[in-house]
């Protein structure tokens, strides 16, 4: 199967570094948004839950960050594959770019649940297969970065790195099972489920609003990061020449 | 077959492969993982004797027994067929209450489990806490399956 040959135009270096400059601030400015909106109306306007009070408030934090460290997985591991097969090096940089911002989620994840799970569950950890997947999460997240900066050739890079990060798509639906297939202590899905989401109205409107926040923060965040690595390989070409001394 | 095919087809290669090594260690781990017992189970001799199990239930409704010198408390566990006395020592979580789902971890002595941790399970209905009430006034004891506490 051949890609279309407006992707690799659309793919090139150059041409990403101008689109992704434009699409920046856009990204950037509508997360700032989402996210003072998601917190207002999490944080102030929802109501306390039934059961848990306050404390379940850590939910407009924990739960788009586990979101995202499932998310970005993919993302890598896509992007990794596409690189694999196609040789795109916009791809492998995705892949890259992609790794630390989705290692961060999913530390911000297990430590929020871990404050969470104090109070409530009166643990701060538990070997629970929902938690212990995740965690093996982040150190699929952590064994990518080490891989990938032990190897010098960016190609070479890319390739391993790509390798591990398909290998350890398997995790992701045990991740999101988890909590079906073993009795665990960890609840179950409450909005990532067929059925109608279990949380009152008031409360899914400032989760979602967040989910939307914290997706905008990786869109910025990893075309930055994906910015600075194409000027980087691309350093020796003439656009990058002409960028540099343009200033822009 | 040419370059990018043979990549293509490695890569599919890699991940069923992976997923059915992973999706048979885990069918045969699942034989063994038993988060927890019930009080049945414990009655019926199938729980560990000598070392620590976890035990899990509902708390029954009236049972808490609290001391008034210590952090000391009893309570007994069911799962609607058998129901064990459960002694703990210590800080509860903040939604042990009568009628929450718990584990405790622990081990049997005398017919009674004592407890050297105990965790409380919640479940993923979030409301308000009048949302709740009005759900229990007009009747309503379960939400999405599960029971309203």
């Amino acid at each position: 199967m051949k890609l279309p040959a407006i992707v690799h135009k659309f793919s090139s270096p150059r041409n990403f570094y101008v689109m992704s400059g434009k699409l920046i601030p856009w990204f950037g400015w509508a997360c700032l948004l989402f996210m003072v909106t998601g917190l207002y109306y999490g944080l102030v306007e929802a109501p306390p839950d039934y059961q848990q009070g306050e404390s379940y408030r850590i939910i407009f934090v924990h739960v788009p960050s586990a979101w995202m460290s499932m998310f970005v997985y993919m993302v890598m591991a896509i992007s990794g594959g596409i690189g694999l097969i196609w040789r795109i090096k916009l791809a492998d940089i995705m892949a890259s770019a992609s790794a630390p911002i989705g290692a961060a989620f999913t530390f911000l994840a297990l430590a929020t649940g871990s404050l969470w799970g104090k109070p409530m569950w009166g643990a701060w950890w538990v070997w629970d297969a929902r938690l212990t997947s995740e965690l093996i999460l982040l150190f699929l997240y952590l064994g990518f970065i080490a891989l990938q900066a032990s190897i010098e050739d960016p190609r070479n890079a890319a390739r391993a790195g790509a390798v591990l990060a398909l290998v350890g798509v398997v995790n992701i639906p045990i991740i999101h099972y988890s909590v079906e297939w073993w009795s665990t202590l960890h609840q179950g899905a409450t909005v990532t489920k067929l059925d109608k989401p279990s949380i009152h109205l008031s409360m899914l409107i400032p989760l979602l609003l967040m989910a939307v926040a914290f997706k905008l923060y990786y869109a910025t965040s990893v075309l930055m990061r994906a910015r600075n690595e194409v000027l980087l390989r691309e350093q020796n070409s003439r656009w990058v020449k002409e960028v540099v001394e343009s200033g822009s | 077959m040419t370059p990018r095919q043979k990549r293509m087809s490695f890569v599919a290669v890699l991940v069923t492969g992976v997923a059915i090594a992973i999706g048979l260690a885990l069918m045969a781990l699942n034989e063994n993982i038993n988060h927890f017992y019930g009080p049945k189970q414990v009655k019926a001799g199938e729980a560990p004797i000598d070392h620590n199990f976890r035990l899990g239930g509902l708390v029954v409704t009236g049972s808490i027994k609290r001391a008034t010198d210590s952090l000391k408390i009893n309570f007994d566990l069911t799962d609607t067929a058998e129901t064990i006395t459960v002694q703990y020592e210590g800080i509860l979580p903040d939604l042990f209450r009568e009628g929450q789902g718990i584990v405790a971890t622990g081990k049997m002595s005398n017919g009674m489990f004592i407890a050297e941790q105990v965790l409380a399970k919640h479940d993923e209905n979030y409301m308000p806490p009048e949302v709740a009430d009005t759900l229990k006034e007009s009747g309503m004891t379960e939400h999405n399956g599960k029971p309203l506490k």
